[in-house]
This record gives structure tokens, C-alpha cells and sequence, in this order.
């Protein structure tokens, strides 16, 4: 018998045209496509849109603002304020909260849609910080609503605000949501 | 809680706030309403009652210090050298020269500021974002200064009793001097942009017309009094912190876009005040005496018994602190008086027969600022 090794057989032939195919379909798309999972895509979207409420209580209210302002511009990490909690991922507890607005944050909470994140900002909202003494004065936001990330500082700088936002982000990345959920026994 | 009355079923009850982007903080106004026309506006204060004169009664003299920032934050060392002052005034101590003129330095250099925020503040909750870019872009190059001088960038905890905790070097002088050279052509800038305006005039002129009497019988004070032509100017009229050495002059409201005490004086007195307070601080800067900065004081402060009411001129009008002494080292009591809430008296007598749009102008150029009238 003759050898026919520089003859293929008709399926060997086309199995190797597809590989071939496939391959130049590759390396044209590898530039453009990316393969991950499914969560790790959303998260990306959702991490870097933290839009956040227009919401100040006290004093880090006007570091809250400097940190929309040109400075540090927290527009560059996708966040930018929104007036209205309907329309918001994120609420930054910025300022002292007292008894009787306590009440009121908790239905600002409530009136986000789901997922929702919060940064309590500074001191106050944090523990009640210099205001421990007084006696209209919720010591720490979180017997309220749960809270996601601390910043400390009195006020706290715009640095440090923007980088209390990365570590929500970093936390935002790690989440799953496409898990099929364990039944409760 | 209030209780709402219902005078007739055509008219509805609105709720403004707490959360409300254009009421600087946390106000709640109940507005009756006819259709777009305001009836009656009623004011629910005590969102950010954080009791801090409360607490005057259970910390000692200087530890107080830190909690004056707190009253007004946006000037918050004009509420710290106020409460310093009337201390001092409270035990006799003299200040001595260098900081007195510090503390001019400071609270010129915090009007300045706090006028740039009002302005961009006003201009925003008009509907245009860009004004308030540029005033917080101004803004940050005097907190830097702030940062120098003390280490803070908001809540400064400025001054002590007796003098002030730092002294300032030329190199910061001289940043400082560079910085209003750049202020004076930023007020140029911002009056292109927004002062001409016609857009910006046509919201603001006769609205909110606040005349002189009735400024006077409401008690208001600081630029919006002024702004009404009255020339009342603590700086000038009760002279403190060695202000009788500068030479500068009131700005008082012209009425040159529509009527005398409009909500348009209002803004352009405080765009006239920034320039005053450049003029000061280099007066300041040029006549800075050399000395000592701090006055030589007993380790625990314990003023004799008595009385002392001592007012300043901040921001926003007069601020006055009033402390009762019982010869320990705590206070009796401390009482303070804010601009801010006298202002936020007059919102119902002049804010019946306005349009709602019109109420957040009249509001914004009142330059509420909500811990100031809660304390």
C-alpha cells in the first residue's frame, strides 16, 4: 500500500477548516471579547455607577460637596448625586444625626430600591462623636440602617471619602447574586 | 409635630423637606398652598438640634472651643474668635496685638469663603450647577490656607483663649496674597457668568422685598439687614478685634436691579463684602505687627461670677454669646444668638403671596444654614 499521508479524508479535511475558521475568529475578536461570568460583568456596571443621594445632616455635608466639586471630583468614579432617593444605590450619612431626624433617615432608607449600600461619614454618624454629651443625639447611624463603610475623621477630607467610596466599590465587586439560594431548613 | 390647620379645602398642605436638595441642611417647611401661590409658610425646626449649648454647661471654658465650630461650620472661626472674645471679656484678659490681628486675618478669611459657598449655593438652587463649580474651586485654595494655618480644613478649633494657638509665617503671607490676587479676577469671572446675568437678575430682583423696618423688627442682622440699607456693620459700629485700624466700607444694598432690599441685594452685598474683606486682609497682611500670640493665662480657667454678652460680626450676621458664670470652671449657662435664626422668622411674612419657585430664591438668599438656627 501506497502512503496517503498528504491525502485527508473528507472529515478530516473539514475538521481541520473549521479549526482554522475558528481560530482567525479568535484572534479577530480576541481584542473585543471578553469571557468572565456573568456576576463579575454586573458588578462591574454596578460598582462604578454608586450613585449616591443629595443628602447632608451637618457639617460633612460641605465636604461632601467639595468632594462633587472639582478637586476631587468623585464624578471620575462614577458616582454622581441625585436628589431623590428613587433613583439612588447609595446614601452617605454625612453629619450628626439626631433623635428626630433618626426617624426620617430610616424612611429615606426605605424609599431606595434594592441593592442599596451606605457610608456613614465622620464621627457623628458614626459613633455621635463630640456630640456623645448631648442628649438629642442618635450615637451611631447604624442602630438604624446597617451600614457598609466607616469613614472617620471630623470631618472627614475628600480624600477620605473617596477612598471610603473605592473599598464600597471593591466590596460591591465581590457580591453574587446568581446563586441559587440555599432552602432555609 | 405641628398641627396642621385646614383653613378651607382649595388649598393644599405641602411638606418641604427635611430631605429637600434646596434647603441647605436639614429644614422642613409646611407650606399652604393655593395652587402655586404660597399662603403660609411654617418653619419646623430642631433637625439638627444637637444641643451644644447644653453641653457649654458640662465641659470646661476651652473645651468648649471645639463645639463653636459646630454652630456655623460654613464660618467656623468666626464662631470660634466670638466665643474667645467673650471670655476673655468674662475674666478681663488681654488679647495681645499679633492676634488680634490673626484672628481678623481668620474671620475675613472665613467670610470670604463663606460668601463663595452662599453665592455658588444660590446660584445652584436657581438651576445653574456651573457657579457652584467655580466657587468650590475658589473655595478649596482658602481651605488649603486653613490647612496651614491649623491643620483643619472646615472645623478649624482656631483660636484659644487668650490669643491663638499658631502664629503665621510669610511664606504663607505670601501664598495668601497670591491667592486674593487670584480672587479678584475670579469676582470679575463670576460677575460675567452670573452677577449680569439676565436670566440670574430677572429670578431674583423684587423677590422677597425685605424693607428696612421690617428687617429692624424681625431682628435681623449681618448682610441681610444691609442688604435692606441699613448701615449697621458690628465691625464698624461696635468695634472688636482692633477693626477701627482698617479703613473699608460697609456694603449696603443699592436696589439697583429692581427694589431696595430685593433678594438681589442680598446676593450683591455679599459679592461687595468679599471684595471688603480682600481690602482688609491686605491692610492686615501690610500692618501685621511682630509679637507674642498667646497671653500668659492660669492652667485651669475659673472666670468670677457675673455676666458677659459679646457680639460679632460672622457671616451671617450677628453672633452672640452669652455666659453666665458661677465662679467654677464650667459654665452657668451659655447662650448663643445666630443670624440664621432671625432670618428664618421672617420666611412667613415675606414668603405669603410667593410663587414656590420664588421661595426657594428668597430662602437661598437669606443664606439659611440649618445647625445655626438648631444649635
Amino acid at each position: 500500500m501506497e502512503k496517503r499521508d498528504h491525502i485527508e479524508t473528507r472529515e478530516e479535511y473539514r475538521t481541520k477548516e473549521n479549526e482554522v475558521q475558528e481560530w482567525s475568529a479568535y484572534q479577530k475578536l480576541s481584542d473585543n471579547v471578553l469571557f468572565t461570568s456573568l456576576d463579575k460583568i454586573l458588578n462591574l456596571g454596578r460598582a462604578n455607577s454608586l450613585w449616591y443621594l443629595l443628602f447632608g445632616t451637618a457639617c460633612c455635608a460641605i465636604e461632601l460637596m467639595q468632594t462633587g466639586g472639582p478637586r476631587a471630583d468623585l464624578d471620575r468614579f462614577g458616582s454622581v448625586f441625585r436628589p431623590t432617593p428613587r433613583q439612588c444605590d447609595l446614601i452617605i450619612i454625612a453629619g450628626t444625626v439626631t433623635l428626630k431626624m433618626a426617624s426620617r433617615i430610616k424612611i429615606l432608607y426605605d424609599q431606595m430600591p434594592e441593592p442599596k449600600y451606605v457610608i456613614s461619614m465622620g464621627s457623628c454618624a458614626n459613633c455621635g462623636g463630640l456630640f456623645d454629651l448631648g442628649y438629642s443625639v442618635l450615637r451611631g447611624i447604624d442602630k438604624v440602617i446597617p451600614v457598609d463603610v466607616y469613614v472617620p475623621g471630623c470631618p472627614p477630607r475628600p480624600e477620605a471619602l473617596t477612598e471610603g467610596l473605592l473599598v464600597l466599590q471593591q466590596k460591591v465587586k465581590n457580591e453574587k447574586f446568581l446563586v441559587k439560594e440555599k432552602k432555609s431548613i | 409635630m405641628y398641627e396642621l390647620e385646614k383653613n378651607n379645602d382649595n388649598t393644599m398642605t405641602l411638606n418641604m423637606g427635611p430631605h429637600h436638595p434646596s434647603t441647605h441642611g436639614v429644614l422642613r417647611f409646611i407650606l399652604e398652598m393655593d395652587g402655586e401661590i404660597i399662603l403660609s409658610v411654617k418653619p419646623d425646626v430642631g433637625y439638627l438640634h444637637r444641643s451644644i449649648e447644653k453641653i457649654g454647661e458640662r465641659v470646661t471654658y476651652p473645651a468648649f472651643m471645639p463645639y463653636t465650630d459646630r454652630v456655623d461650620y460654613v464660618a467656623a472661626a468666626n464662631c470660634n474668635v466670638g466665643y474667645a472674645l467673650a471670655v476673655e471679656k468674662l475674666m478681663g484678659i488681654e488679647t495681645p496685638e499679633r492676634a488680634q490681628y490673626l484672628r481678623v486675618i481668620v474671620s475675613e478669611l472665613n467670610r470670604i469663603i463663606s460668601h463663595l459657598l452662599m453665592t455658588g449655593v444660590l446660584a445652584m438652587d436657581l438651576g445653574a450647577y456651573t457657579p457652584f463649580l467655580h466657587a468650590v474651586r475658589e473655595r478649596e485654595k482658602i481651605n488649603d490656607i486653613f490647612e496651614i494655618l491649623c491643620g483643619a480644613r472646615l472645623t478649624y478649633n482656631l483660636a484659644t483663649i487668650g490669643g491663638m494657638p499658631f502664629d503665621i509665617k510669610e511664606t504663607t503671607i505670601r501664598k495668601c496674597l497670591e491667592i486674593l490676587e487670584g480672587l479678584k479676577k475670579f469676582l470679575k469671572e463670576f460677575d460675567d457668568l452670573v452677577t449680569n446675568n439676565a436670566i440670574f437678575i430677572s429670578r431674583l430682583a423684587n423677590i422677597g422685598v425685605i424693607d428696612k423696618e421690617t428687617a429692624k423688627a424681625f431682628m435681623l442682622s449681618g448682610p441681610n439687614l444691609r442688604a435692606a440699607g441699613a448701615h449697621w456693620d458690628l465691625r464698624k459700629n461696635e468695634t472688636y478685634f482692633l477693626y477701627d485700624r482698617f479703613k473699608f466700607d460697609i456694603a449696603v444694598g443699592s436696589g439697583k436691579a429692581g427694589t431696595l432690599g430685593d433678594s438681589y441685594d442680598r446676593f450683591s452685598v455679599r459679592m461687595k463684602e468679599i471684595e471688603t474683606s480682600i481690602s482688609i486682609l491686605e491692610q492686615a497682611f501690610k500692618s501685621l505687627p511682630s509679637g507674642e500670640v498667646q497671653a500668659k493665662l492660669p492652667k485651669t480657667l475659673k472666670p468670677p461670677k457675673g455676666e458677659v454678652y459679646v457680639r460679632t460680626e460672622s457671616a451671617r450676621g450677628e453672633l452672640g454669646y452669652y455666659i453666665i458664670s458661677d465662679g467654677t470652671a464650667k459654665a452657668s449657662r451659655i447662650k448663643i444668638r445666630t443670624g440664621s435664626f432671625a432670618a428664618i422668622s421672617i420666611l412667613d411674612k415675606i414668603g405669603r403671596g410667593l410663587m414656590l419657585s420664588d421661595l426657594v430664591a428668597f430662602m437661598a438668599s437669606l443664606d439659611l444654614i440649618a445647625p445655626e438656627i438648631d444649635r
